[in-house]
């Protein structure tokens, strides 16, 4: 951590919040043609393109703030692997519709709450995204909040299936509020979030929609960690970036 | 995204059965002739009905299906940009079925049964989405040429007579054109690219540009139930006509990527003011239309997944809606 430079951290910093958006787009991305309604995948898509929209802007500013010349591409297309810091929340299989919703709820709630705090940040351009993502992840907290009540108190086979759905993905919540070594010295500045502030709210957030929907709120006991610290992530990672990669690795240098 | 309408058998027209309904044929004639949308509630003839829906259903199946081609590269896009773009693009698309599904709609099928229809293989979309996306140029190439036939069709269809179809037409015209604007901007930039990207569009064009003239359907002389359609004004120029445009304003386009358009018998005619071409191969059109494409069997099965997939999510909706319904009326 001493070794952490304040620009350094920042472009972690603005970098690792980019991964969950482009991350958890990717995935949702992937619903094309798959959803149970033309409106569903419509709405899935929808919120893909608002993800990966913040995504780019947190690049570009990464970029900028690192003053080497990249660009948003080089953010996403010309990292590794373990250079990724989105939390394994955002990068596991999408599963049933059940899974899909269950992990956008759980990323929305928090979402709302991160860019909420963001857009107070002391530097003016995070507090921008902030501010425009926020509008955005309030919208996709909605849609998901009404599906979680409809998949909970729907039928009871939509009942045991999402509760199944929480109940295996709860593990990868816990990581949401760990700290980085660089949201922790941005923190001193008042330009990151103290994400660790954020839980409470989070499960009172959470049961309030768990309540209406009548499921049940796991125990907090194991969280998986990895990505957002170490960029050690779960084995489905290394096929996002293969797809994601594939032309910018097989035609380097290229303009699209 | 659309293509041809007259693959399908013609539909019968039953002669007036009463001297009431041979007035009201004269009537509803004259609304056309004089240019007059006919609108849901109106009278019209079971055929005026029994085309417009068959029609507008294939259109809106053409539009979902013809997600999955370009579904196929969302998450291999090469730069973020394109990356949105394209993700937009879909998403208009599925708009444009819901769009035109509700119009079909007001005519009196559910979308659930042409959704039923198009998974029996009774209804039909166009062919173009059978053939498969290889390349990340078809994502260009798509734009461009399929989308570009497309709007050849649905300009003239924008002045068809039945009133919801034509607004859906006007509003959807604006989007495709902004997809094919797009589409030849992606073809534009590979080809100021490297020779490995050139040869991506050349490769691409080459396997796009037959069947995209196919989407105009058969000729004048083969597609022998067009003429009432004409009559109707549900469709407003031949299929001749309508693929005679495309060819004229596509190749100095073709010119400017510095493409070769793959038809040897492809040339400009001082004479008629018209670019010639080649015959179109009808076996391999038929072939595609009959279930025998490339991708056929899985553009279906995809659409069939999905739907059954999403059973329990649909029947899990409509039981909390009921319930929703229930706590109200108690």
């Amino acid at each position: 951590m001493a070794d952490l430079s304040k620009k350094d951290a920042l472009v972690q910093y603005a970098a690792q919040i980019g991964d969950n958006g482009l991350i958890i787009g990717h995935r949702m991305s992937e619903w094309c043609f798959r959803a149970p309604t033309i409106e569903m995948e419509m709405a899935l898509m929808n919120s893909a393109l608002d993800l990966i929209g913040q995504a780019r802007e947190l690049y570009s500013y990464a970029a900028t703030a690192q003053g080497e010349g990249k660009t948003e591409d080089d953010f996403a297309y010309l990292r590794d692997e373990q250079d990724f810091r989105n939390a394994l929340l955002t990068e596991v299989p999408n599963g049933d519709w059940g899974d899909t919703i269950v992990r956008l709820f759980l990323m929305s709630v928090y979402n709302k709450l991160f860019f909420s705090a963001l857009a107070d940040s002391k530097d003016a351009e995070l507090a921008a995204i902030g501010a425009k993502s926020l509008k955005e992840v309030t919208y996709h907290l909605r849609f998901s909040s009404e599906w979680m009540i409809r998949l909970g108190d729907g039928t009871s086979e939509s009942h045991n299936r999402v509760q199944k759905s929480v109940d295996n993905l709860w593990v990868y919540t816990g990581e949401l509020f760990t700290m980085t070594d660089a949201e922790n010295l941005l923190l001193k500045d008042g330009i990151s979030v103290d994400v660790a502030a954020l839980k409470a709210d989070w499960n009172q957030n959470i049961a309030q929609v768990f309540e209406q929907a009548t499921l049940t709120v796991p125990a907090d006991g194991w969280a998986q960690l990895g990505g957002k610290a170490d960029g050690v992530h779960t084995e489905h990672f290394g096929y996002i970036i293969a797809d994601m990669q594939y032309m910018q690795r097989r035609y380097p240098g290229c303009e699209w | 995204m659309y293509g041809d309408t007259s693959i399908q058998k013609p539909i019968e027209i039953a002669e007036p059965t009463s001297e009431e309904q041979a007035r009201l044929e004269v009537i509803f004639q004259q609304k056309i002739d004089d240019n007059i949308k006919i609108e849901p509630q109106e009278w019209m003839p079971d055929a005026y009905r029994k085309t417009l829906v068959r029609q507008m259903s294939q259109h809106a199946h053409s539009e979902v299906i013809g997600m999955q081609p370009e579904g196929n590269w969302i998450t291999r896009a090469p730069s973020l940009r394109r990356k949105v773009i394209l993700l937009a693009k879909i998403q208009d698309e599925g708009g444009h079925g819901l769009y035109i599904y509700s119009s079909a709609e007001t005519l009196g099928t559910s979308r659930a049964e042409m959704i039923e229809q198009l998974q029996t293989g009774k209804a039909k979309y166009s062919s173009i989405f059978n053939y498969p996306a290889l390349s990340w140029a078809d994502m260009g190439t798509i734009g461009w040429l399929v989308d570009g036939a497309a709007i050849t069709n649905q300009v003239a269809l924008s002045r068809c007579s039945y009133g919801p179809y034509s607004r859906a037409m006007i509003r959807i015209c604006k989007e495709e054109s902004f997809h094919q604007r797009q589409g030849y901007e992606l073809l534009l930039t590979l080809s100021r690219g490297s020779d490995e990207q050139k040869e991506l569009l050349q490769e691409s064009v080459n396997r796009f540009w037959w069947p995209s003239l196919m989407m105009f359907g058969p000729n004048d002389s083969d597609s022998p139930h067009s003429a009432q359609s004409m009559k109707w004004k549900i469709k407003r120029k031949s299929n001749d006509q309508l693929r005679q445009e495309f060819v004229d304003a596509t190749v100095p386009q073709a010119d400017f990527l510095g493409i070769t358009l793959p038809d040897p018998d492809l040339k400009w005619n001082e004479e008629s003011g018209h670019y010639d071409y080649g015959e179109i191969d009808w076996e391999e059109f038929g072939n595609v239309i009959h279930g025998n494409g490339p991708c056929n069997k899985q553009r279906i099965a995809n659409h069939i997944k999905a739907h059954e997939d999403g059973a329990w999510v649909r029947e899990a909706a409509a039981a909390y809606a009921e319930k929703q319904q229930n706590k109200q009326v108690a």
